[in-house]
């Protein structure tokens, strides 16, 4: 096994591990500072940020340092390689760095929308001197708002570690970012009329490691140190990008992709990472509504879910169906579907509208803005599918009726007048229902709708329910490639609403809260299908559904292909 | 950040002397300084402040309401920084941030609303301001007949400040008499030089 020696502790690798220097000393603990250093990106060693003594242990045990301090991102690990980080010699190159790095720099904290996730503040704190001795004027370059829709760029805090551009050039393919001019006039810029807006801009953001990049929808909303951050998955699609949800009071401010080699990788795509905000929109239903005479009426809870669970059962005979959306946590399909067989077997349940717009959409893209052919070339994938559960539902529906019926059967049998009364549990933010599909919908004596914004179906509902976001409750969420993850609830729901899992729990009988882990353990039980959630914890980056598949080949399909490298950079 | 062990200091209280603990030393100590004033009051000496037909005259250092300092050319000093509402132990400092209509500045408050009534007055705004926008004056006597009414906003802070540099109770005190680092030019911003 080769051994790497960091600051005197053995580093063992696997045979076939590649690792630079900087990952290979993450693996103790050891924090090589770097900016320009991407895992997903490709090695430039511009920023010097990671200058680091290095050596060989000859066979015969003696050391040999090179004489000068080398970048660890560009040097190798390999068997026998000395890394020496915290040398007299490493600490005065990575004060320098810094030093150098700060020489233009503005050290406009106060307003800088990165202070308290900033490298340079982090880096300085800990690597840097405390004075700049640069006597001259710093030099103050314009900044750009032409950047994109969503960017703006801060142009004097940029330190030039050119993530951007490589982002751009080599993920999202689309190279709009680019450097001009050289020295100390360098620039992050867009050719004229051509704003760096592709569907995965908003990941310059997130890497760039310091306050030149900045959200323009999250500018001066919050300062960072205020919000709290809870794991989820985005909904946005049914790649499941792993992410992070920041909110403060209860209203959510950003989304921030989090690592996940088994779902995308680093990255996420704008429409996931704006598409959050009908959350906070106020068209969202926030109490329970009963349709009185031609109007929809709010009403409180007590007593509502009997009546309903009354309605419910009594309209069996007439034909009854369940329709469990894509949008639903396996848990709460599980308990749904629970309640509606529970009811009686001959409750259809079926699967709701599962939204597809366009084609799947593969990244990087080449000069002509095509998609890459060939599979392994493929690093982020924007999914057709705009739901992040239909796996998930189709094996809860699998397990309780043995096949899995669509919406447009279900609406077929409403037109044959088989089926009179319906719940749907929709819970979709976007529109999941046309006029002319709702228009079918008239056929019903009864209709219980479980949504989030008003819809046609709405429009026609006997009951409303309000449901709750993805933000708002905790479930599994399975994503295209059988991959199950965890969402977490991160906010408060609004006004009156209840998370659908409380609902169905009601109507179940079922004693104590809602717990997704036990509900988990249970599922893992009774569904074969969903073994692998037995643990009721399903970790940082989730489980896959079926064993017999190879982690790797999923992950290698699924985004960018570096399962294995555990790098010590979560940025 | 978690307190380490190493880091906590435990004290021991000081033991008593025995003429601590008969306590008629003390006792006595008191009744000197009382008859020290009494006499001096006998005298025509004067001991008691005649307030409120006579204003007590504070150190500039006093801690009472605040104001929000004005530029020189007149506009809110403030960054919407956030620190002072960061540093605030009783959470009373409500900012929300908007880009700046000012070509010199990348933000300022839309609103700064400040709970004069949650305030417990320990000046750790003052402190945390980058730009010295945020001070305590003088001004003792805050009255209100509403809660809402001791909620200052931006307007009303502002005015705090004409008030008292107007009538000289609190002068500009701040270091630089312009806006701090965080708000100037960056060709301004002049580090002190370690030599």
């Amino acid at each position: 096994m080769p051994t790497v020696y960091v600051n005197d502790q053995p580093v063992t690798l696997g045979e076939q591990e590649r690792l630079n220097i900087i990952q290979a000393a993450a693996k103790v603990n050891v924090e090589i500072p770097h900016y320009c250093w991407h895992p997903a990106l490709t090695v430039v060693a511009s920023c010097r940020m990671c200058l680091v003594e290095v050596g060989e242990k000859k066979p015969d045990g003696t050391v040999v340092m090179q004489p000068r301090v080398v970048p660890g991102c560009q040097t190798p690990a390999k068997d026998g390689t000395v890394v020496v980080t915290n040398s007299p010699k490493v600490k005065e190159a990575q004060a320098a760095t810094l030093e150098y790095l700060l020489l233009n720099h503005p050290l406009d904290c106060p307003v800088c929308d990165q202070a308290g996730e900033c490298y340079l503040q982090d880096y300085s704190y800990r690597f840097g001197r405390a004075e700049s001795r640069l006597k001259d004027d710093k030099l103050q370059k314009p900044d750009k708002d032409h950047i994109g829709d969503h960017i703006a760029l801060f142009t004097d805090r940029c330190v030039m570690c050119s993530r951007c551009v490589r982002f751009t050039r080599e993920i999202s393919g689309t190279s709009e970012l680019q450097i001009i001019h050289r020295g100390d006039h360098a620039e992050i810029d867009v050719f004229p009329g051509e704003p760096c807006n592709n569907k995965l801009a908003g990941n310059v953001v997130d890497l760039c490691p310091v306050g030149a990049l900045c959200s323009k929808d999250f500018l001066y909303k919050q300062r960072v140190w205020f919000l709290k951050d809870s794991p989820s998955v985005c909904p946005g699609c049914s790649t499941g990008c792993s992410i992070r949800v920041d909110q403060n009071k209860n209203i959510v401010y950003r989304l921030k992709p989090r690592f996940n080699p088994q779902a995308q990788g680093h990255f996420m795509c704008d429409e996931g990472r704006f598409g959050y905000k009908y959350i906070n929109r106020v068209e969202r239903f926030r109490a329970p509504q009963v349709r009185i005479g031609k109007d929809l009426v709010p009403i409180g809870w007590d007593g509502l879910l009997h009546k309903m669970k009354r309605e419910l059962q009594e309209s069996v005979p007439n034909g009854l169906a369940a329709v469990l959306s894509p949008w639903l946590s396996v848990e709460e399909a599980y308990l749904a579907a629970a309640f509606f067989k529970g009811l009686s077997p001959q409750v259809t349940l079926a699967l709701g509208p599962v939204i597809k717009v366009g084609a799947e959409d593969h990244y990087p893209k080449g000069p002509r803005g095509e998609a890459p052919t060939d599979p392994k070339e493929i690093k982020f994938t924007i999914r057709a599918e705009k739901c992040p559960n239909r796996r998930g539902v189709e094996e809860v529906l699998k397990h309780f009726q043995g096949e899995v019926v669509g919406f447009d059967q279900v609406m077929k049998q409403v037109e044959t007048g088989q089926i009179k009364a319906m719940f749907i549990a929709a819970s979709s933010p976007t529109a999941w229902i046309s006029d002319e599909q709702a228009k079918g919908l008239d056929k019903l004596n009864l209709l219980m709708l479980m949504d989030l914004l008003p819809s046609p179906a709405s429009q026609r509902a006997k009951y409303l329910l309000p449901s709750a976001s993805f933000a708002e409750k905790d479930g599994t969420f399975v994503n295209h490639a059988d991959l199950a993850q965890m969402i977490q609830r991160a906010i408060l729901s609004p006004g009156d609403v209840r998370p659908e899992g409380r609902v169905f729990m009601d109507w179940l009988e079922r004693r104590g809260l809602f717990h997704a882990p036990s509900l988990r353990q249970e599922i893992a039980q009774k569904i074969p299908a969903f073994a692998a959630l037995g643990s009721g914890d399903l970790g940082e980056w989730g489980v896959f559904l079926a064993t017999q598949r190879e982690p790797g080949a999923v992950a290698a399909s699924a985004g960018p292909a570096k399962p294995k490298t555990a790098a010590g950079n979560k940025k | 950040m978690p307190m380490q062990a190493q880091d906590v200091r435990w004290v021991k209280e000081p033991r008593l002397s025995l003429m601590d603990r008969l306590y008629l030393p003390s006792v006595v100590d008191g009744i000197l300084t009382t008859g020290k004033h009494l006499v001096k009051t006998l005298r025509g000496g004067e001991f008691t402040q005649q307030f409120p037909e006579v204003e007590p005259k504070l150190p500039s250092h006093y801690r009472g309401v605040h104001r929000l300092n004005r530029d020189e050319q007149g506009r809110v000093k403030c960054v919407a920084c956030y620190l002072c509402s960061t540093a605030c132990p009783a959470h009373c400092i409500d900012i929300v941030a908007a880009p700046s209509p000012w070509p010199d500045r990348e933000k300022y408050p839309e609103m700064f609303v400040l709970d004069e009534l949650r305030c417990i007055y320990c000046g750790m705004c003052e402190e945390a301001c980058p730009v010295d926008a945020i001070e305590l004056t003088t001004l003792y006597d805050l009255t209100g007949l509403s809660r809402q009414e001791m909620l200052f906003d931006k307007e009303k802070l502002l005015s705090v400040y004409d008030q008292t540099t107007q009538a000289g109770t609190d002068p500009a005190r701040t270091h630089r008499g312009q806006l701090g680092p965080a708000s100037e030019k960056a060709a301004d911003v002049r580090l002190p030089n370690p030599q």
